[in-house]
């Protein structure tokens, strides 16, 4: 082997061993686990077993498969975190833009402080953070009482926030908002500034200039923050536990009960299982579309 | 009136002013070059006219109309930029039919305007490609395709071929100076490169420190050079210090230093007495084995100091006994003969009494 191979195995080699065990091996036990039986007290029956009788049975089945498609109610929840991943990735991308562009149009010298400040909340722990909005939110706080004051003003009934479907995504907004500013910076902080004098010098006025020419340009930036933001937030559990109450469980929720309350851990593979396929069709689709608006554009 | 008149511009940037007091005014059709070094104020005079900056004073005209206040994309003036500015994420065609969709022009139209403007630029075919997939030479007419075809009344170019090799560059050249024929839009070019205003414009403007150092045509402004500046920026002058001695019948005498006395034509203004330089062109300048004394020349007596062979001539640095040193010039006609003297020999320079100029500043 020469010396440039060995180098190349070097670098690549370590990354490449960390994916091999801790993503490719999880995921083939999970693939192989949706197919096997729950043990008696939990976790997985074994795949062989030998009866008294010398009597050999083989525990692979489809069952755990046949569970999820004849009870719509995993589709819903599916299709509902879905949405509130889908409703999330979108207020993010709204509050993050402007945000990214500010901080992209900003002097030098302070982006790095500004681009700090974003990750900033990164720095205390995500429960305690996740708690603070359970507060905020909460009927006791002086926020929804503010807006419970304002809203009798004009007549309305006082509105509950705290275990809506509104504390989630508030939830979910709050947690996932940097991962969409981030990349948008990078792509948007790289924006040559004379392409947008050329544009105005060639008649566009400062709306055409940002459809024209800034948001075009920053298209790979918010598919790689929309990724960012969706898959997490399609599969995470700790935020509706928290804010969502009975009402705002979503799949990842149902994951986590199949594994650690109801021990069904092959269902709970099936589950996964789907939640992986869909995560990376989503993504698959978005780059493929990503690529292919470029092609066409 | 002049289709853009700049009048009495002045732009300062906190203590430092760029642009000091200049009033222009370029016609219809014409080709146009603010030429100087860099940070003299050309491009911010570009980029007032263009809109991207004000004035702290005066005003800019766009055929009859001032443009105070005028954003850019209200301006009928398009620009071309050092980089090109092409839009990355458009084909050559979406980026040639921009100005056309931003005026809100039909697309059936379009595509017939942009194959025309393709097809001015010889770039019949790359209508699908992306800027990253053209030479720099194709981005360069992208780019001028793409400002001229609404047709501006008038064309900003900043530097436009800095970015091209040599070789393409002279192409270049001619292709700009063809296609502002045909198109007869008043072009304005600025450049640092004199040779390329030398070959481009109509008119040159020299600027220096915010001002405009001269105007005029560009075989006046490399033959008649009205200051020392100006001499030496356009292209290449040698430079000693003399003193009028005597002025008579449209005849100057002038006393240089330890050389002893030369005589050249008069410059207008120039004064017994006064103090200045001789400026000279290496071109000027005639170099030979021995003395010839002819009646309407210099000549001085020199040494070979040094020569650079640059292939179509020779440039032979001779100092002169006051120690001063004089570039002459020599065209390599003959082949094969690279160079007549070595560095060492004694040489006669001379230049005739009409070469030279007397400059006071």
């Amino acid at each position: 082997m020469d010396s440039r191979r060995v180098a190349r195995w070097a670098i690549s080699g370590p990354p490449l061993l960390y994916l091999v065990l801790f993503f490719a091996i999880p995921t083939l036990i999970m693939v192989l686990a949706s197919f096997r039986l729950p043990g008696d007290f939990g976790g997985l029956a074994p795949i062989v077993e030998h009866g008294d009788d010398g009597s050999r049975t083989v525990n692979l089945t489809l069952e755990n498969y046949q569970r999820f498609f004849s009870d719509p109610l995993y589709a819903e929840l599916f299709l509902k975190s879905f949405w509130y991943a889908v409703i999330t990735t979108a207020v993010c991308l709204l509050i993050a833009y402007p945000l990214a562009m500010l901080i992209a149009r900003s002097p030098k010298r302070h982006r790095d402080l500004l681009v700090l400040l974003v990750i900033l909340p990164f720095w205390s722990n995500f429960l305690i953070r996740v708690y603070a909005w359970m507060i905020i939110l909460g009927p006791q706080s002086v926020f929804t009482g503010a807006l419970n004051a304002g809203l009798g003003l004009f007549g309305f009934e006082p509105v509950r926030l705290l275990f809506t479907p509104f504390a989630v995504v508030v939830g979910l907004v709050y947690v996932h908002l940097p991962f969409m500013v981030l990349p948008l910076y990078a792509n948007l902080e790289k924006h040559d500034p004379v392409l947008l004098d050329a544009a105005q010098d060639l008649g566009a006025n400062s709306w055409q200039r940002f459809w024209r020419v800034t948001f075009p340009v920053s298209l790979p930036g918010v598919f790689a923050g929309a990724a960012l933001v969706f898959i997490p937030a399609f599969g995470i559990f700790a935020i509706p536990d928290i804010l969502g109450g009975t009402g705002g469980i979503m799949i990842g929720n149902v994951i986590k009960q199949q594994f650690l309350d109801t021990r069904d851990w092959p269902f709970g593979s099936v589950l996964s299982m789907v939640l992986t396929i869909v995560a990376v069709g989503l993504a698959g689709f978005a780059a493929w579309y990503a690529r292919r608006a470029k092609a066409l554009a | 009136m002049a289709l853009l008149e700049i009048r009495d511009v002045t732009r300062r940037f906190g203590d430092f002013t760029a642009v000091d007091n200049v009033s222009l005014s370029i016609e219809a059709g014409e080709f146009f070059c603010l030429l100087g070094p860099s940070g003299c104020g050309k491009t911010t005079l570009l980029r007032m006219v263009a809109g991207f900056d004000a004035p702290n004073g005066g005003s800019i005209w766009l055929d009859g109309k001032d443009m105070t206040g005028v954003p850019p994309e209200k301006r009928n003036v398009h620009t071309v930029f050092q980089s090109y500015a092409l839009f990355p994420h458009m084909t050559v065609a979406d980026n040639v039919s921009f100005p056309l969709r931003m005026a809100g022009l039909e697309p059936a139209s379009i595509k017939t305007r942009v194959d025309e403007a393709l097809d001015d630029v010889a770039l019949t075919g790359f209508s699908s490609r992306y800027p990253n997939e053209l030479s720099g030479g194709q981005r360069q007419r992208v780019a001028v395709a793409r400002a001229l075809i609404n047709r501006p009344k008038l064309l900003l170019l900043d530097e436009p071929l800095a970015a091209l090799d040599a070789k393409l560059k002279e192409n270049v050249q001619l292709e700009l100076i063809t296609l502002q024929k045909e198109v007869g839009i008043a072009f304005v070019y600025v450049t640092h490169d004199q040779q390329e205003a030398l070959a481009l414009a109509h008119r040159i403007a020299v600027m220096n420190h915010g001002r405009v150092e001269q105007l005029d045509e560009p075989s006046r402004i490399y033959g008649f050079p009205k200051n020392r500046f100006v001499a030496d920026f356009i292209g290449t002058c040698n430079i000693l210090e003399a003193e009028v001695a005597r002025i008579d019948a449209g005849r100057m005498q002038l006393r240089i230093p330890g050389l002893g006395e030369v005589q050249t034509t008069h410059t207008e203004g120039a004064r017994a007495g006064e103090k200045g330089v001789l400026a000279l062109r290496p071109e000027q300048v005639v170099i030979s084995p021995r003395l010839e004394s002819r009646p309407d020349e210099n000549h001085f007596a020199g040494k070979v100091f040094d020569f650079l062979y640059l292939g179509d001539v020779t440039v032979y640095v001779v100092e002169l006994p006051n120690g001063s040193r004089v570039e002459a010039m020599l065209p390599n006609s003959a082949p094969g003969r690279a160079k007549f003297f070595e560095p060492g020999d004694a040489v006669e320079i001379s230049w005739r009494f009409d070469a030279g100029r007397f400059l006071t500043e």
